[in-house]
């Protein structure tokens, strides 16, 4: 009986304020949009390090001047590293091969360089690419040693572009949740407002707080999982038709992103939604309804 | 039942206290009015008694429980043994009568059964008795007091606060509205009642505790408007 009087409040609370309620869920969406939108960005990003970096190498470049013993020292010195975890050595030789398949569309360039032009090289990968630098300054004074090139600086781009969308999108969600936070508290003012009668009657009587509060609660929190659904199902939309479509020449670069992936961010989403509307519904209460 | 114990109360920015070093008790099934001019702090002991103001000063018990170190989690099922009316009635008008008295027993979590076998008997208690489902706007002002006074007892209350019952009825509703209160008084229940109306205090010779400027002037056994 209680729980079919709460429930029956809530609907009614929605809708007598119609408007209210759409204008709360779809910033809701929108906020919780952004926000499952930075979360894909993040596991995103952190998978694509995972998946990059192991793959990735160190290159020593070598003096055209080095002796065998350098060369053998340094190769040495590289093996017995415990930051190493393979060491590959490139020969003059290797590299003009490498160079010739990579440029072989474009023969101008592959005939402007001789063979015993390009520089000899370690290839390196790192047991933690992190430990970049440690290695870099491990080897860039030894002799024989000309230049110290990592490919994640390439990377590393890519991933800040990434990160920067992500900010901008956790920001956009902040701001956005910041007006679906003002629009809940209002709502609930003018629910209770409405039902000020009721709710001196309730409070005269010794109605219990949770039973006076629990229908304005339950309404922020069945708006906020509207919203939070909504804004899942722009996400959906997003993965289908931008990464999906237009955007798939991209989407091989990236790691592929799953729908389970995506699916994870509703519980997150709804989580998010349920509890932000319900905190702020029950603190504007308590400043609304004092007892 | 009722104790009050030199209480002060000063509203914030009022220049002078409300009730000023106010000593009362109240027995079990008394009848008793306060009366006094405008302003002079008589309603104030009913939001006392009711927790919706605490005393600066004092203590206040209330069935042997002090409620000025009441918890505020404890206050509904405190209040649920205090039945109450006012001047202007309070009943939902979008609700009958019936249903007025009905939702005072489903918001404290009492069965739709349990309101069909006690709300139609307690209106019939107050005079209602074929009325139950008009709506406040069908009813006289004499009888949506009876509402309230229906509303207010049907929990069976220890203790029923009035107040200013009368203040929007003529003379003669007045009177019946106290003949129905005289009534419930009599089943055992602590009535105590905030009034200016000397007509009334006058006839029923109760009580009477007068209150001017916060202070306790009279506390008669059986007493006139004066």
């Amino acid at each position: 009986m209680r729980l079919k009087y709460v429930m029956s409040e809530v609907m009614v609370g929605l809708w007598r304020n119609v408007t209210m309620t759409v204008a709360m869920i779809i910033t809701m969406a929108v906020s919780l949009f952004m926000l499952g939108a930075s979360g894909l960005i993040y596991t995103q990003v952190k998978d694509m390090k995972a998946y990059y970096y192991d793959k990735i190498e160190v290159a020593i470049f070598l003096k055209p001047e080095i002796t065998d013993e350098q060369r053998s020292a340094l190769e040495g010195a590289l093996k017995s590293d415990p930051m190493v975890r393979e060491v590959i050595y490139e020969s003059k030789d290797e590299a003009f091969t490498k160079f010739q398949s990579m440029f072989a569309d474009v023969p101008a360039v592959v005939d402007a360089v001789k063979p015993g032009q390009l520089p000899e090289s370690f290839r390196v990968g790192l047991v933690n690419p992190e430990q970049y630098q440690q290695v870099r300054e491990a080897y860039v004074g030894k002799d024989g040693v000309d230049q110290i090139i990592d490919q994640r600086n390439l990377l590393e781009k890519i991933f800040n572009i990434l990160g920067s969308v992500q900010t901008g999108a956790l920001v956009a969600a902040s701001v956005m949740a910041i007006a679906a936070l003002l629009l809940v508290g209002n709502t609930i003012q003018v629910a209770a407002y409405s039902k000020r009668r009721e709710v001196a009657v309730m409070k005269l009587v010794g109605a219990s707080n949770w039973f006076i509060q629990a229908p304005f609660v339950l309404e922020a929190v069945v708006a906020g999982l509207i919203g939070a659904i909504l804004g899942f199902g722009l996400l959906a939309v997003g993965k289908i038709v931008l990464l999906d479509g237009s955007l798939q020449d991209l989407t091989d670069l990236l790691t592929p992103l799953s729908w389970g992936k995506v699916l994870i961010m509703l519980p997150l989403m709804a989580l998010a939604g349920t509890v932000v509307s319900s905190v702020t519904a029950w603190v504007t209460l308590r400043f609304y309804l004092r007892v | 039942m009722i104790q009050l114990e030199h209480v002060t109360k000063t509203y914030p920015k009022a220049s002078r206290p409300s009730l000023d070093e106010v000593s009362v008790g109240i027995e079990k099934g008394e009848f008793v009015f306060f009366i006094g001019p405008s302003g002079s702090g008589k309603s104030t002991i009913i939001k006392l008694l009711l927790h919706e103001v605490t005393p600066n000063r004092g203590r206040v018990h209330v069935n042997g429980r002090d409620v000025t170190a009441m918890r505020s989690w404890k206050i509904p099922a405190f209040r649920r043994q205090i039945g109450c009316v006012f001047q202007d009635f309070r009943l939902l008008p979008n609700r009958t009568a019936y249903e007025n008295v009905a939702f005072a027993l489903e918001v404290i979590g009492k069965t739709k059964a349990v309101a069909r076998r006690v709300v139609p008997e307690v209106l019939e208690l107050v005079g209602l008795g074929g009325k139950e489902h008009r709506y406040p706007h069908e009813l006289s002002g004499g009888e949506q007091q009876r509402v309230a006074v229906a509303r207010a007892f049907v929990n069976r209350p220890l203790i029923l606060l009035a107040d200013e019952p009368t203040g929007n009825l003529d003379p003669d509703t007045s009177i019946e509205i106290m003949r129905l209160l005289d009534r419930i008084n009599r089943t055992g229940t602590t009535v105590v009642m905030v009034t200016h109306d000397s007509n009334i205090v006058n006839q029923m010779r109760r009580r009477v505790i007068e209150i001017e400027s916060g202070r306790i002037v009279r506390d008669q056994a059986r007493g006139v408007y004066g």
